[in-house]
């Protein structure tokens, strides 16, 4: 396992993911007791027509209490944010987040790229971005955006992943700090802000 | 890409040129909507684009055409429709005539949804369909009535899973990759320009559609047009607003009511 850093002042993990991805984080959010001072998003690609599927199965699985996205709601530490089918997720520079209808970005709606972009212009150097499973190129420039405005990214060891071309991809042209295993992301998630 | 203090400058250039005040607009989603027109239209910096706004009105057009979503699909969130069909037509069935509004209804698609509605609930008749928007271009495609024909598939899922019944494909011509819609559904509409940010209530309605719109929005400005909703609803009317969208922080408790848990309220009062 590589070294990782302890990271602190981290206000907001954001975790994108697409096929496969919800096995890996049915794995790691039962493990997760609590998040330390930071809010957990998670943007997965979705069916439009899923209306709170999702929504409902996180919080049935995870000890961390699931806030539900509406428009305009603030961002609060301690609680996990799904982005909603059928709406890209942003975020507003006064710490609530906005929704959007626009066009789909790789074939998506929510996008990937679209919320880790909206999220490095916010946070910065307080963001961590994590990019799970999947068969689409989506994530990869928003992983290069959260590193270039400082935050810390992180994809999924493609050996671990059900479907591998996405981390894949994020690893050939993001350049991301971290590579890890389902185990791993747990105890990096679990090690934020503990110092 | 452009900078925050670049999007408030040309806010307020556009503001001081045109009138047109996109101040009260989220800003998230602005300088996503702002960069993509930026980026779409070859421009490498800010100044350039500011004086192409500045002294080409057409192009002016344009950038607002852009900046403002245009995205939207028939019987979008299906579940929404069945509750409308079930629970919303009966109940305005029972009035001798029909005012609805669609306000920021894009380039038409849930208008015809509605149209659809109407006419298998037997109200088509005694229905006038108010559909308004900013944009001058998406309401000359919303006229015609005509969609892309590769989207109907997936629209005759929606209408299915919105409780329809007949053959979707009855309702429209295929042609050439489009689909156009009967005549007889675009009888009673009335498409007008109408900006939700300055114009005011020009009409009393039974029922006012607004589904992802106020989204772009800053909570003022939604406050703001949701009390010209108010003004222009008749008492026991419904308002109905996209699945993640709320009158509650804009309207006094007890002034309306919401049905169950749907995006759907009446006024009592």
């Amino acid at each position: 396992m590589e070294e990782i850093k302890i990271t602190s002042n981290c206000k907001v993990v954001i975790i994108g993911g697409s096929a496969g991805s919800l096995n890996a984080l049915m794995q790691i959010l039962p493990e997760l007791i609590k998040i330390n001072d930071f809010a957990l998003v998670i943007v997965l690609h979705r069916k439009s027509t899923d209306d709170q599927t999702l929504e409902d199965l996180i919080t049935l699985k995870s000890n961390i209490k699931v806030k539900s996205v509406e428009d305009k709601v603030p961002l609060l530490p301690g609680f996990i944010y799904i982005a909603p089918s059928n709406y890209h997720l942003l975020f507003e520079k006064d710490g609530i987040l906005a929704l959007d209808t626009s066009e789909k970005i790789n074939y998506s709606r929510p996008s990937i790229d679209v919320s880790f972009e909206s999220a490095a212009e916010v946070y910065g150097s307080s963001l961590i971005g994590i990019l799970l499973s999947g068969s689409n190129s989506d994530g990869t420039v928003g992983l290069r955006a959260i590193k270039e405005a400082g935050g810390i990214t992180v994809a999924q060891n493609p050996l671990s992943a059900e479907m591998p071309f996405m981390p894949n991809n994020a690893i050939l042209y993001s350049n991301p700090d971290y590579i890890l295993n389902i185990q791993e992301i747990l105890h990096f998630i679990a090690s934020i802000n503990m110092e | 890409m452009i900078e925050d203090i670049e999007l408030e400058i040309l806010i307020n250039e556009v503001y001081e040129y045109y009138g047109f005040d996109f101040g009260s607009y989220s800003r998230a989603s602005l300088k996503r909507r702002v960069n993509r027109v930026f980026q779409l239209d070859g421009f490498t910096n800010f100044p350039e684009f500011l004086s192409k706004v500045r002294s080409d009105p057409e192009y002016y057009k344009r950038m607002v055409d852009e900046i403002t979503v245009n995205v939207t699909e028939m019987f979008r969130d299906p579940a929404f429709y069945n509750v409308l069909r079930n629970q919303i037509l009966p109940l305005l069935g029972t009035k001798p005539f029909i005012r609805l509004w669609h306000a920021g209804c894009s380039t038409g698609e849930e208008v015809y949804s509605m149209a659809i509605m109407l006419k298998e609930a037997g109200l088509l008749h005694k229905s006038l369909i108010y559909a308004t928007d900013i944009n001058a271009t998406v309401l000359e495609t919303a006229k015609k009535g005509i969609f892309p024909l590769r989207m109907m598939k997936e629209y005759s899922q929606n209408y299915r899973d919105a409780g329809g019944q007949e053959d979707f494909s009855s309702y429209y011509t295929a042609n050439y990759g489009i689909a156009k819609f009967n005549g007889e559904l675009a009888e009673k509409m009335v498409f007008s320009q109408h900006n939700l940010v300055s114009d005011t209530s020009f009409n009393e309605f039974d029922l006012i559609l607004c589904r992802n719109v106020l989204i772009y929005f800053d909570a003022d400005l939604q406050k703001r047009v949701i009390n010209l909703f108010d003004e222009s609803l008749a008492v026991l009317g419904f308002l109905a607003l996209g699945t993640k969208e709320t009158i509650k922080y804009s309207i006094a408790p007890g002034k309306y009511k919401q049905l169950d848990k749907d995006k759907i309220w009446r006024k009592l009062k």
